[in-house]
């Protein structure tokens, strides 16, 4: 109650920063607050009073009453003749109007009602902002769940026409919602009396704004149109026509369709010299250069001024042709039109638009050729793009295979560094079109039936190519090894050796298969191998009243059978793994208990002591690798992974406690274990009921007992529990798969040294794919390990990751290497890191919003702050040379 | 009534010596100065005695604004200013103040030089012109006189093209120039903003065509010339040097960077050089790619396209030659073209538009020998393309800026009258605008019906809103207040305030109305009975009954006295001031009705 009005504003935004903190309670300075706005004069003032109140509000949210009040308050000033008091207001209301449906009052619909009805006068403030505001609020009471009444929609649309830019962009949002709201009402056309769907109004509308006047907007409607799905395909296959100006919105009679033809052809396209002069007009009034907003849309989008918008229309113009198939076909010359566009990120946006449609669309052979043009591309990037691209698309001729292949080989020649990536892309191209190849092969082996030809380098990367198309294509089509000749099977077993991973195994004539270590089904045999996994698990854990001898056999030889399974069946890999580093886990902590060390006195056994202490270590790593390692890792396998991680804590316990002398150190580490299996218990209780018969189990009956004994006591009470307690049953989640890296550059070949001068540094350029790793702008890192020891550790820019498809990533990054000077070239080693942190665990996740008020009070959590890095690719070395520096 | 007069003394339905004369509010504007190509005798350049026989045109031009430096825009300049006589001001934007004169200069090299005509502007002549023209900036707002602004907007179509709004009070008019709606390799998208003028004055050289999208073009034209120089062939591309030649060139130069292609591209003439120098330097004005990306590096410092030299077309091997002008009827361009005809490797590829008679005209129309000078016959085996890549809106686009301007007349020059005639039809029904389309030397008048501003002083305002609600932006408003025009100024202000100022006494009108009534009563009691009669029927109003028998009705006064002659009538006395003649004139006629029959 200062004179100053700016005093008061500060005053008024410390209230509201005060209410935002946490643990006030803001019901006190509400009447205060509400009371002040009535004897308010300043307009900012007010502003930031219900800016106050809007905080109040939001924290209060489960107070109805104090809600209500608040929007009343709210309405009350929305008379003010200052627009920023009016935009509150609405916010505030936007926020915070009721949203009650069915199941409250009839007085409180009424109120929904009421409170839709007050926004939407202020559609047609005098005032921009407020308008806006308007939008906005209406768009929140959306979001809150409101469901807005159509009647609006009218009013929005007139919207559209505003002056303001801010105004328009927040009515097509608004319209957008509407048509998701009420995709089939009718609504009538102005100019007619013809009626259609209301979603395919709202289509064109949003249309024609992609040629509005300002570039925020059109990038908006762009975005927008993405989404909408429902509308009709005849307005959607307008977007791509720009002649087609009649008003297609009216039901016609065949006659009408007819004129339209010719009235289509009325305006030239200026392509052809000369077809410009002025046709006799049939029918003007059919043709209708503006209204009918769908036509040509996406053709402006996407020739639009700013790449923006174009992008966002790629995008927009992806997500419809996913929907739509017919549309996917009808688009596609206008993507590949994209190909060229003169901003790279446009040309990368709609490769990977393609790719992502390619099911739906077979190329022609002109188109084919225009987006193999791109292949030529300086970029990187889009070259690969392009080549995963190709992966995946469906063509048409013989000799569209042909181009394709002698594009990719030109490809090849010119960016050598290609080399991997072409492979892998003939491969899947051979493989899908096997009846395509099979004509060209004598062609692209260069037979001859009479002659012998030369035989081929081996090493030449463009043959690999050309044999990798062909024997992929060969797999599905068993007549095509006759065509080939003695030489070609002599590459092939060396190929197969050499690429496995791109030539499949062949059934030759000849040969009995005996080079294909897999089963010789040409089908994917996952159920077999699938129960073998589920059998192998089955025996493990029904055995286990066996004696320890025999359990042990047992979980090695399992774990031996899973490991080669992994192998084996890429798909079960990650699966396999798992559960195999869980049994490892599980047999180290056997081991451990079988240990003699337990029976005889302490002192005596220090060896034993160090293996059981390095297997407690060892579990632990494992856990961690179980637990980051794996993407699709749910919460039952991380509660199991948790209590695991508990158990060798327990056994680490134990260990010390028999080895070291004296009391100490023991309660320190008694107390830290007894808050780990309490917040154990916090983290998982819901998870409890499915651990019985477990460590954790019996633990926790214990736990009265042990919270107040003594060490020693509490350490003979782990060590029975922990004998005593049963092995838990790992659940299989449906996906797992294992984090793995694959360092492409450097090569780790290179016999000549790096030379640098010392003291300065020199940029190492790495390559390297990620597979299954979430999160790789977080986790990822690059470790260099100089001889001496001394590692270094890099993150890399997030910029530096990129995402060619799911659940893959790429890291192109440089790093900068230094070191002092050294006498002869030495090898450092580069290897990829992936770092974790406990807290972003997936069960500290879950815990968080829980614990987060009451962690003031409880105990700190005890494994916050873990971090660690686990290597999960395999090094390779770089032969590099610091000189000294020349004086 | 006020009007704007418009009448084009060229490109009235018809391409080339734009040239329009505006007179807006008592102000003339002469909205470019161009020359015709067609012709070479008087009627290449605008009849400027239609302004005025004698004297110079000074007294009668406001300005001259000049929208880009295509010749036909502003080619009769020099001549205009030098030899007919101006010496205003001439507005132009950076850019095209900066190539203006090369091309002037260029052209009056040909015309004097080589044609051998006298009687044409000097090198001097165009320096002095030069030395009249006004540079301004996009959006900048420039004040001719006190009322007289102009303000430039982006037009895509050349470097430094603009489209002018000329605004006098409340009148406006847009002259667009050339523009073009959809950006290309080196310049954005016209835009303007909704700013309502009362005309629009629009080129119309594509009213009827729509064209494909330019990506399509682009695409063919890069791969026709990919393929031909793949096959070892040789391409020409005759262009005028200024414009397209920089977007091919563009388009060019970035395929060749993509592609890593080897093949050399020449450009031919020394003019484009000084011309590239200032679109180097003009970045402002190119598209969002050419902005974004010139620290890296300035695209129009082109690495792969290098000066040609007339030796290097019998060079062996591909080659991408650029040569002027655009039509091949002269010059390098023609001498080029004579040599490489005869090969069917190669290509010539026409981006633009050709005048009737030219060597590029009679390929277009399928010609395969041509006469040339000194009776030799001309085989072409070279194939010829077409591709349109003149940077003129299309219909549509013409559409998109009627559409964000909202004008309320439009105007079309610059096109084809046949084709105006389309477009005319089309824009009337759209927009539901009046559309013209004048001829060379014919007015056109169009009325405007202009919104006056008045001041208003703010007290009045305040107490105006506090009455009524908020006030609506879309709806009239009735207010009351005393309107004071004075020394060519309005202004509104409360009726105590204008007295104050006028020094004038206040004077108080008022009515009085005498209504006589039947009642054989009293007069107090004929009172008592009109005031319950006006309290049941005036309910929002206070009725009062004073004690002198009279009532008041909010500030008018009713008494009732006896008539002097007849007891039985009652004479009542209305008197109201004039501020309350409605309620007033109400009251007469509700009592003038009689008095319900009474109940006591």
């Amino acid at each position: 109650q200062e004179n100053d009005a700016s005093v008061r504003l500060k005053i008024a935004s410390l209230l509201g920063l005060l209410s935002k903190t946490a643990g006030f309670s803001p019901d006190c300075i509400m009447d205060d607050a509400i009371n002040t706005l009535q004897n308010e004069k300043s307009h900012q003032v007010l502003a930031q009073l219900l800016d106050t109140l809007l905080v109040i509000g939001t924290k209060l949210t489960e107070n109805p009453s104090v809600r209500m009040r608040l929007v009343e308050v709210a309405c009350k000033h929305l008379t003010d003749s200052s627009h920023g008091v009016r935009n509150k207001c609405l916010q505030l209301i936007g926020c915070l109007g009721p949203v009650e449906k069915g199941g409250a009052k009839e007085a409180e619909s009424q109120a929904a009602k009421d409170v839709q009805k007050i926004i939407g006068d202020h559609f047609n403030d005098q005032d921009p902002r407020v308008r806006t505001a308007a939008i906005k609020a209406m768009l929140q009471l959306h979001e809150r769940g409101l469901k807005l009444q159509q009647a609006i929609y009218g009013q929005a649309c007139k919207l559209l026409a505003d002056d303001y830019e801010q105004v328009r962009s927040a009515a097509v949002q608004l319209i957008w919602v509407l048509s998701q709201l009420y995709p089939e009402s009718i609504v009538p056309i102005p100019s007619s009396n013809e009626e259609i769907r209301l979603v395919d109004d709202a289509f064109g509308k949003i249309c024609h704004m992609v040629s509005d006047g300002s570039w925020v907007v059109r990038v908006q409607a762009a975005k927008l149109l993405g989404s909408m799905q429902q509308v009709s395909s005849h307005f959607l296959e307008q977007t791509l026509d720009k002649k087609l100006m009649s008003d297609l919105r009216r039901k016609r009679t065949a006659h009408e369709r007819a004129k339209e033809l010719y009235s289509s052809g009325e305006f030239s396209s200026g392509r052809k010299w000369g077809d410009d002069a002025p046709k006799e007009e049939i029918d003007t009034g059919a043709v209708n250069l503006i209204e009918s907003g769908a036509c040509g849309a996406f053709v402006h989008g996407l020739e639009d001024e700013m790449y923006e918008v174009r992008i966002a229309a790629v995008e927009a113009l992806c997500m419809l042709a996913q929907s739509s198939p017919s549309f996917a076909e009808k688009c596609l010359d206008f993507l590949v039109d994209m190909f060229n566009d003169e901003i790279e990120e446009v040309r990368l946006q709609s490769i990977h638009t393609m790719r992502k449609i390619s099911n739906n669309i077979t190329l022609r052979e002109d188109q084919l050729d225009t987006v193999l043009a791109v292949l030529e591309d300086s970029s990187r990037d889009i070259r690969e793009a392009l080549h995963e691209l190709l992966c995946c698309t469906n063509v048409s001729t013989k000799e569209g295979i042909h181009l394709a292949l002698v594009e990719l080989l030109k490809n090849l020649t010119k960016y050598p560094t290609d080399r991997e990536s072409i492979w892998k892309c003939l491969k899947f191209l051979g493989s899908r079109h096997p009846t395509l190849v099979l004509p060209l092969v004598p062609e692209l082996l260069s037979t001859h039936p009479f002659f012998d030809t030369p035989e081929p380098d081996m090493d030449d990367p463009a043959y690999i190519a050309v044999l990798v198309l062909i024997f992929n294509a060969a797999k599905s089509c068993p007549t095509m090894p006759a065509l080939f000749s003695d030489h070609t099977f002599r590459h092939y077993a060396y190929l197969r050796d050499s690429l496995s991973h791109l030539v499949p195994p062949l059934r030759l004539p000849g040969r009995k298969l005996v080079s294909s270590p897999v089963s010789p089904s040409v089908t994917p045999h996952e159920d077999p191998s699938q129960q073998f996994l589920h059998q192998s698990l089955e025996r493990v854990y029904k055995l286990q009243h066996l004696d320890p001898q025999g359990i042990q056999e047992l979980l090695e030889f399992t774990i031996r059978d899973l490991q080669r399974l992994g192998e084996l069946q890429s798909e079960l890999a990650g699966v396999a793994d798992f559960t195999a580093t869980y049994l490892q886990c599980q047999l180290l902590l056997i081991k451990a208990l079988q240990e003699k060390l337990w029976n005889v006195a302490a002192p005596l056994y220090l060896k034993q002591n160090a293996l059981a202490s390095a297997a407690a270590k060892q579990i632990l790593e494992e856990t961690y690798k179980m637990e980051f390692m794996y993407s699709g890792v749910e919460g039952r396998q991380v509660v199991i992974i948790h209590h695991m991680r508990l158990q060798a804590k327990a056994l680490q316990l134990i260990v010390t406690a028999r080895t070291t002398r004296g009391v100490e150190p023991l309660f320190g580490m008694c107390e830290k274990f007894l808050q780990e299996v309490d917040s154990f218990q916090r983290c998982f209780i819901s998870e409890l009921p499915h651990m019985q018969g477990s460590f954790v189990d019996k633990l926790l009956d214990l736990m009265p007992r042990l919270v107040t004994s003594k060490p020693s006591e509490v350490v003979k009470i782990l060590q029975t529990t922990l004998r005593q307690s049963t092995f838990l049953h790992l659940p299989l989640p449906e996906q797992l798969h294992r984090a793995s890296a694959h360092i492409i550059e450097p090569t780790g070949e290179s016999d000549n040294p790096l030379r640098f001068t010392s003291g300065l540094v020199v940029a190492l350029d790495v390559d390297a794919t990620l597979e299954h790793v979430q999160d790789p702008q977080g986790t990822v890192k690059v470790q260099v390990l100089y001889p001496d020891g001394q590692a270094q550790i890099i993150h890399p820019k997030p910029a530096d990751f990129r995402n060619p498809g799911p659940g893959r990533h790429r890291l192109i990054t440089q790093v900068y290497l230094s070191h002092t000077a050294w006498t002869e070239p030495c090898q450092i080693e580069v290897r990829l890191l992936l770092a974790y942190n406990s807290n972003r665990s997936k069960a500290a996740a879950k815990i968080a919003k829980s614990t987060w008020s009451e962690s003031l009070e409880a105990l700190p959590q005890p494994e916050s702050g873990i971090e660690g890095t686990i290597p999960f690719s395999k090094p390779v070395k770089v032969y590099i040379m610091p000189k000294p520096a020349r004086r | 009534m006020p009007e704007i007069k418009v009448t084009p003394l060229g490109a009235g339905q018809d391409v080339g010596r734009s040239c329009v004369l505006v007179s807006i509010a008592g102000r003339n504007v002469m909205l470019d100065c161009g020359m015709h190509m067609g012709y070479n005798d008087d009627r290449r350049f605008p009849d400027f005695s239609y302004i005025t026989q004698n004297g110079r045109l000074t007294d009668f031009l406001d300005c001259v604004i000049i929208s880009h430096f295509h010749l036909d825009h502003c080619g009769a300049l020099p001549y205009f200013s030098e030899m007919v006589g101006y010496d205003g001001p001439i507005y132009m934007t950076h850019p095209t103040k900066a190539i203006c004169p090369i091309l002037l200069e260029d052209y009056r090299k040909i015309t004097v030089d080589k044609k051998g005509e006298t009687n044409f502007f000097t090198s001097q002549m165009i320096k002095d012109c030069m030395k009249k023209v006004v540079a301004v900036h996009l959006h900048q707002t420039v004040q001719v006189d006190e009322e007289l602004e102009i303000k430039a907007y982006y037009a895509g179509h050349v470097l430094g093209a603009a489209m002018f709004q000329i605004k006098v009070g409340c009148e406006s008019v847009v002259y667009t120039g050339d523009y073009n709606m959809t950006p290309d390799r080196h310049l954005g998208a016209a835009w303007i903003d909704k700013c309502r003028p009362d005309l629009l004055i629009t080129e119309s050289t594509y009213a009827t065509t729509i064209r494909d999208s330019k990506r399509c073009r682009e695409r063919d034209f890069l791969k026709k010339v990919h393929e031909t120089v793949e096959r070892g062939g040789k391409v020409l591309i005759p262009v005028f040097a200024l414009g397209r030649a920089q977007e091919l060139c563009i388009l060019l130069e970035t395929f060749w960077e993509r592609m890593n292609l080897k093949a050399p591209i020449y450009f031919s003439t020394g003019l484009t050089e000084k011309a590239n120098h200032y679109y180097k330097l003009f970045i402002t004005w190119t598209n969002q790619k050419i902005r974004k990306t010139f620290v890296q590096r300035n695209m129009f410092e082109f690495k792969h396209i290098k000066a040609f030299d007339r030796a290097f077309a019998d060079n062996p091997g591909p080659m991408v030659v650029f040569a002027t002008p655009g039509m091949l009827h002269a010059g390098q361009s023609l001498q080029i073209f004579r040599k490489w005809a005869g090969n069917e490797k190669n290509m010539v590829i026409m981006p633009g538009y050709c005048v009737q008679g030219t060597v590029g005209h009679k390929i277009l129309s399928g010609q395969r020998k041509l006469e040339m000078e000194g009776r030799q016959i001309l085989e072409v085996k070279m194939q010829v393309e077409y591709m349109s890549f003149s940077a003129h809106a299309d219909a549509k686009g013409i559409m998109q800026l009627i559409r964000q301007a909202e004008p309320r007349n439009v105007l079309l020059v610059h096109g084809e009258a046949k084709k105006m005639e389309f477009l005319k039809q089309k824009i009337e029904q759209e927009f539901h605008v009046s559309c013209y389309m004048p001829a060379n030397g014919e007015t056109t008048t169009i009325f405007t019906n202009p919104s006056i501003p008045v001041d208003i002083s703010l007290g009045l305002l305040k107490r105006e809103t506090a009455i009524g609600l908020l006030p609506d932006a879309k709806k009239p408003k009735l207010m009351h207040g005393t309107l004071i025009m004075k020394d060519n100024s309005f202004r509104l202000v409360s009726p105590e305030q204008a007295l104050k100022e006028l020094g004038l006494a206040e004077h108080q009108l008022r009515f009085t109305c005498r209504v006589h009534i039947q009642d054989p009563r009293k007069e107090h009691e004929t009172a008592l009975r009109v005031y319950n009669h006006l309290k049941g029927v005036l309910k929002d109003y206070s009725v009062q009954h004073l004690p002198d028998g009279s009532i008041t009705v909010e500030s008018i006064l009713i008494q009732a006295t006896a008539h002097s002659e007849d007891q039985g009538t009652k004479v009542l006395l209305v008197s109201w001031t004039y501020q309350d003649e409605e309620l007033g004139s109400y009251l007469t006629s509700l009592l003038k009705k009689g008095l319900p029959p009474s109940t006591s």
